[in-house]
């Protein structure tokens, strides 16, 4: 038996629960955050807040901006992952942890030019998918 | 009835994510950058707004709405205002998400240190 072939088995044996563990924490954790945001909606409406689907949005990133700059937010991505990055909380976590890392080198070197070091390629192809988008409907539309 | 819902909108968005970075190469970075792109692909089918009927403020929550609400201001600035439009409504509805992050991520920068 080569090295090649003990891999193999070796591959074929290892367990891997963890991609089932994870999968469903990132479910619970995904779905917590859907319904904190829908619980502070609803309070928001009862009030008769206006545009409170935008404060959701706003009071989510001010708490995971928060629990980030706690070094909160990094213990929970390790246990959750990707429940809390794929919603909003991980775009203003990837801001200010990023932010926060590369304050040592100044306002402008360090958090000037490193906010947008993670978040960047969010807005970066959102914007250009969006745009590539419209052109090709429009066309379709003419 | 619209907590479970929402509850399982963000969740299974969240599970999708989890699922593509445990079995791909791909990074966190990579992962939302995708659903960004996936979610203005999904407005621009129409389908999007199946997620926003099954639940309203569940599907404004993951990533996916960024995409969704940008492909949306982007083409309405068009329609509206002709070829400025594309780029003058771009950032109508997202403007707060952005804006409220920067601002914020600013200030928290400014009062906690970097943990070691």
């Amino acid at each position: 038996m080569n090295i090649d072939e003990y891999k193999k088995i070796v591959k074929k044996y290892t367990p891997s629960p963890n991609k089932l563990k994870n999968a469903y924490l990132s479910f619970i954790s995904g779905g917590l955050i859907g319904l904190i945001g829908t619980i502070i909606y609803n309070i928001l409406t009862y009030y008769n807040v206006n545009n409170a689907n935008v404060w959701v949005i706003i009071i989510l990133i001010i708490s995971a901006s928060i629990l980030t700059g706690l070094s909160i937010f990094d213990n929970l991505v390790e246990k959750f992952k990707c429940g809390i990055i794929i919603p909003i909380t991980g775009f203003a976590h990837a801001m200010t942890s990023s932010a926060i890392d590369y304050k040592k080198d100044g306002l402008i070197t360090g958090i000037g030019s490193n906010t947008f070091k993670l978040a960047g390629s969010v807005i970066l192809y959102g914007t250009i998918s969006a745009f590539i988008l419209t052109i090709i409907k429009v066309i379709i539309n003419v | 009835m619209e907590y479970i819902n929402a509850f399982i909108i963000v969740g299974l968005i969240s599970m999708l994510g989890q699922i593509i970075l445990d079995n791909t190469k791909l990074t966190p970075g990579h992962i939302t950058s995708l659903f960004v792109v996936i979610g203005s692909i999904l407005s621009f089918f129409n389908i999007y707004d199946y997620l926003i009927n099954y639940s309203y403020i569940g599907s404004s929550i993951p990533i996916t709405s960024f995409g969704n609400l940008l492909y949306k201001s982007c083409l309405e600035g068009y329609t509206n205002q002709g070829i400025i439009g594309l780029f003058s409504n771009m950032y109508k509805t997202t403007s707060a998400g952005i804006s409220s992050a920067i601002i914020f991520s600013f200030i928290v920068t400014l009062f906690f240190k970097p943990k070691d």
